[in-house]
């Protein structure tokens, strides 16, 4: 038996097909994969994402700490309740994880939330970072975590909580969390959609799991979150990067900030392999005949003999077709196909995301 | 529980196949192997006219999970496939046993029907 999340008698009496995640029992699906995913794109689902590790960083170096820890910038968050997404790198300038940071001030400083299964490895990276600065590390493995997601995820939400509650998601933007009555909420997510990611002491989080369902939103499993990030061209950590990996070779270059004399973990590495040739990016594939791709395929190209790999790939429920992310040499060209059990099936390379709010985006 | 149900003969790949006299029989596959791919969003089919040995690889069920080789479970000719399969790979989630059956095949050799695992046989595969 693995861990257990404060949610996991929820998902039985949801009827959920339960499977080990990185160590804990989660719910893969309740039924149907596509139907939850479909749910999420046209009404509202939620998530239990409990299993993930929330950090707050507090004291008076928390801003110049995680300006070295991180390679995105939080300096940019100009104000209280901005997020950032970023990478945390090692000194090659590998993926150690990619993380979302919030400007918590109510908290005393920020609050960090990592993957799951990374969790050990983080912790023991951050904490030795930490050394240099007047900094103080609290995991908050009390907190359970629902995300709530989907076009109608917000006005749903807003029926199942307090009316304090209700005000602060009401004045959140995209992207910005704020504490509210011990509770913290994030307008993020991992699906292409709008929606919240909700932290809630895991005694009380029952309660709100089923208010939710009174509300109207429906139970979604990891299954459904897989398809739903990638549609959204959004990076998984293991499969799309790991520390091997730099982020100008998983889609992450956007969330560098180099431009000043700030120095970060991995810096030095980034721009001598900026000045070097980036060898490898990454792009999406689109697969538009029958069957689906998925990762560690091989991709071959007409122009070179150099191949990429699929890292994630799957059946799209929204384009009805199977998409993939890939890294391909950044020499090779866009003519290839993708080695599908021995056979050589053209596939086309675009940019992704592929589905933002319900609809297709690439060209 | 996945049903297997009695009247059928099963392998240990997971595929039913069904009586049909004449030295014809049907082939799907079972609850079982639907409940363990997940959604099922494309079937490839064999073609009707193709020869086929026992053991062959010759169909493929990709579901949002995986993609899976479907065995022949006797030798002979395929005389139909069920091409609402194509266009509707779901059925084979819906209705395993009924509707969503996978093709027809004319026996070589009618010993191998016999020879094939009986429900109880099978069930004590699936545990």
């Amino acid at each position: 038996m693995g861990q257990r999340t404060a949610l996991y008698d929820a998902h039985k009496a949801c009827d959920a097909k339960i499977v080990d995640f990185g160590g804990w029992d989660m719910p893969i699906h309740y039924g149907s994969q596509l139907k939850e995913h479909n749910l999420v794109r046209e009404d509202a689902g939620m998530f239990d994402v409990s299993h993930m590790t929330v950090v707050d960083v507090t004291g008076t170096d928390s801003t110049a700490y995680l300006q070295y820890l991180l390679a995105n910038d939080v300096a940019k968050l100009a104000q209280e309740g901005k997020a950032l997404y970023s990478g945390m790198l090692n000194e090659q300038g590998g993926v150690i994880d990619d993380l979302i940071v919030y400007r918590a001030d109510a908290l005393g400083g920020y609050r960090v939330v990592v993957n799951c299964a990374t969790r050990d490895k983080d912790l023991a990276w951050m904490d030795k970072q930490a050394a240099k600065f007047d900094v103080s590390l609290t995991e908050q493995p009390s907190l359970a975590m629902i995300a709530v997601q989907g076009p109608n995820a917000i006005e749903k939400a807003k029926k199942a909580v307090s009316a304090n509650t209700k005000a602060v998601i009401e004045s959140l933007s995209i992207f910005q969390g704020l504490p509210s009555e011990g509770w913290f909420i994030g307008r993020t997510g991992y699906t292409g959609e709008d929606g919240l990611e909700i932290m809630i002491p895991a005694d009380q989080v029952m309660s709100v799991w089923n208010n939710l369902l009174e509300a109207g939103v429906k139970p979604a499993g990891l299954g459904a979150r897989d398809t739903l990030r990638l549609e959204a061209g959004m990076n998984l950590y293991g499969n799309d990067m790991d520390e091997t990996i730099s982020p100008w070779q998983a889609n992450m270059g956007w969330t560098l900030a180099l431009k000043d004399e700030r120095d970060f973990i991995g810096k030095a590495a980034l721009i001598e392999e900026k000045a070097a040739g980036i060898e490898y990016k990454m792009v999406g594939l689109v697969l538009e005949t029958r069957g689906v791709m998925r990762s560690h395929q091989k991709i071959i190209f007409t122009a070179s003999d150099k191949q990429g790999e699929i890292t994630s790939g799957t059946f799209s429920p929204t384009l009805q077709q199977s998409i993939a992310m890939a890294r391909i040499p950044a020499d090779a060209g866009i003519e290839c196909a993708v080695d599908m059990r021995g056979k050589a099936v053209p596939v086309r390379v675009v940019s992704m995301p592929f589905v933002r709010n319900g609809e297709k985006v690439y060209k | 529980m996945a049903q297997v149900p009695a009247n059928l003969k099963y392998i240990a790949s997971h595929e039913w196949i069904r009586d049909e006299g004449d030295g014809i029989v049907t082939v799907g596959i079972t609850d079982f192997a639907q409940e363990a791919l997940g959604d099922i969003v494309f079937i490839e089919l064999p073609e009707v006219g193709t020869e086929v040995n026992k053991e062959d690889s010759i169909a493929v069920v990709e579901s949002v999970k995986a993609a899976s080789d479907i065995y022949a479970p006797v030798s002979g000719e395929i005389i139909e496939i069920n091409e609402d399969l194509l266009d509707s790979p779901e059925r084979a989630n819906e209705e395993p046993y009924d509707g969503a059956w996978f093709f027809k095949v004319k026996l070589s050799e009618a010993s191998e029907y016999e020879a094939l695992l009986t429900a109880e046989e099978y069930q004590a595969e699936c545990e």
